[in-house]
């Protein structure tokens, strides 16, 4: 009898393995799914006759077959390392802040506010760049959604990411080296700068390369306070179209070689995030072996 | 200590950090407050229980706070069950694959990772080419909502399954002492002690699902009407933000009123979520509870 339930018992338990080992290879595939639909989609374009288009085109005109997607890379790299540029001090600064100079209630307060900040909307935030921030631009120079509107408002939207991810890695830096740099008469500005955060650095960087893979993806943001405009970026007032809004603004009415060259750019989007992500992990497994 | 001279490079270094940190708490202060002030001015029970009209800048939301709740529901239908089961699988289930479990569950984790950082952009891009063209759905709901649960699984995944991982190993050992199944100290041990991990997935899936744009404006669609079915375009709430900021002139303070709700939805969902959870998972929790104080 015992032996009969635990037969019954067992086959539930294989039928299980069974049942959601195939569960997690579908879901696996999924990956696959979605790289192979994107390049499925952009077949059209790179086998045709405008595979060199995207690099050599020197502007992005779909309605006469030209394709050039390289102003839409450099204004999409420069918001996002320019957002980067600016988030990353202030986001060190921050979690220096939440690391060393605050307890008790004004550090969770501070907490919440950055986690409240990570959880507001893209949508919000390009809604209140829109109204808030544009305007200010426009006064020094119209039309106000240009480059630098773009960059402030990305670089609100990661400054949890690189905040969050810092105090971490600060946090996570063993006791010990602390309070030895204090015995040898460092001040707290030396014990912050010369021995927490070398010792955190690792994983402040891979922080930071998350925040560019964050930034470097965002769509509403870019969408809605760039400007829209194709052109090379060439100044810090001048408006200019990423590649994530330029999918989100031609998806509507693309057809056949324009749809598959929008496609292309989302597969583009797409390795070079992948590799970012990649980067980020291997500083993240480095912060682990030198502690 | 106090006898220390005055150290005016520390000095500095601590009043800098400090001025840094009280700029970030006004920035914020002046993103939240902006958000707050223009929508509370716009926010009213008629704003919440009437259609749009003359594309939005005037009536309400009611349509569209439907499609939100219909896409999410979608969403989070598909993943939760789907994500759960890889959770379990990749924590609970793969000892048996010996030494190939490590590579194996490694591969699989890392693919998720990949997958939790692919930009919702593209997540629109593959919606519209798999849901809405390939498998026929078109621009509706169900497709919008079926590209959600994709893009929210690898995170849900994750949470969960950190989460069983960090359950002692004596619980299990305890179970099988005890004859239980697999199967049955899965569902009466280890889901109710990774409750807090598997809310903490769900609020976070949530919150990404109910802040989404750009996944869905290509794959559930534009249409501000009350959606009759799921394969009907409904109209989500971050969309219609984004529409009436950017394509309707003086759509601003409706916008604003929007942007409020969906902030207070997400914050309501995610109350509501904790109290559900809370009565689902009570009498083992409870059971639990009691072991561990006599065992202490």
């Amino acid at each position: 009898m015992a032996y009969l339930i635990n037969q019954s018992i067992n086959r539930l338990d294989r039928g299980a393995f069974f049942a959601l080992g195939l569960i997690s290879l579908i879901c696996c595939s999924l990956l696959g799914m979605v790289i192979w639909f994107l390049f499925h989609e952009s077949l059209p374009v790179l086998r045709g006759s405008h595979a060199g288009s995207f690099i050599f085109d020197d502007s992005w005109f779909p309605l006469e077959q030209r394709f050039g997607v390289m102003p839409m890379v450099w204004a999409s790299l420069a918001i996002a390392l320019g957002a980067t540029f600016i988030a990353t001090p202030f986001g060190i600064a921050s979690a220096i802040f939440l690391a060393f100079y605050s307890r008790g209630p004004i550090k969770s307060t501070f907490r919440l506010l950055m986690n409240i900040l990570a959880g507001v909307p893209s949508v919000v935030l390009g809604l209140w760049g829109l109204t808030e921030l544009v305007p200010i631009v426009a006064s020094i120079q119209p039309p106000g959604t240009s480059l630098l509107t773009a960059v402030l408002v990305l670089s609100l939207m990661i400054l949890p990411t690189v905040t969050l991810t810092s105090t971490a890695a600060l946090s996570a830096v063993p006791p010990q080296f602390l309070e030895g740099a204090q015995a040898l008469g460092f001040n707290q500005k030396s014990v912050i700068l010369h021995i927490a955060l070398p010792a955190a650095k690792a994983g402040i960087i891979s922080g930071v390369l998350l925040a560019i893979a964050r930034a470097l993806g965002e769509t509403m943001v870019v969408l809605m306070v760039a400007g829209n405009v194709v052109q090379n970026p060439s100044g810090l007032l001048e408006p200019v179209r990423a590649l994530t809004a330029n999918i989100a603004l031609e998806m509507a009415y693309a057809m056949e070689d324009h749809r598959a060259s929008l496609f292309f750019s989302g597969l583009l989007l797409t390795l070079v995030v992948w590799a970012l992500a990649m980067l980020s992990t291997r500083f993240r497994s480095l912060d682990g072996r030198t502690q | 200590m106090n006898t220390t001279r005055f150290d005016f490079a520390d000095y500095l270094f601590r009043y800098s950090i400090y001025c840094v940190s009280l700029l970030m708490i006004l920035v914020i202060a002046w993103l939240l407050g902006d958000v707050f002030i223009k929508g509370f001015s716009h926010l009213s029970w008629d704003f919440l229980v009437e259609e749009p009209r003359s594309s939005g800048r005037a009536g309400g939301i009611a349509p569209i706070l439907t499609s939100t709740m219909l896409i999410l529901a979608v969403a989070l239908i598909t993943a939760v069950p789907i994500g759960l089961s890889v959770a379990i699988w990749l924590a609970e289930l793969t000892s048996s694959f010996g030494k190939y479990q490590q590579p194996l569950t490694g591969f699989v984790g890392s693919t998720l990772d990949v997958l939790a950082g692919i930009p919702s952009i593209v997540y629109g891009l593959f919606g519209n080419a798999f849901f809405s063209v390939y498998l026929g759905l078109g621009f509706s709901i169900l497709s919008g909502g079926l590209t959600l649960a994709c893009m929210i699984l690898p995170v849900f995944i994750r949470t969960c399954e950190s989460g069983l991982r960090a359950v002692d190993r004596h619980w299990r050992d305890g179970a099988l002492a005890l004859g239980m199944s697999r199967v049955t100290t899965i569902f009466h041990i280890l889901l109710p002690t990774t409750k807090p991990a598997i809310l903490a997935g769900l609020i976070l899936s949530m919150g990404r699902a109910t802040a989404e744009t750009a996944a869905l404006i290509f794959t559930s669609g534009y249409v501000d009407r009350s959606p009759d079915s799921l394969l009907d375009s409904g109209r989500a709430l971050a969309v219609h933000i984004y529409d009436l900021s950017m394509n309707v002139t003086g759509g601003d303070a409706n916008a604003y009123a929007s942007a409020l709700v969906l902030i207070l939805m997400i914050l309501i969902i995610n109350v509501v979520v904790q109290a559900m959870l809370d009565r689902w998972f009570f009498a083992n929790t409870r059971i639990i509870r009691s072991t561990t104080s006599t065992h202490q």
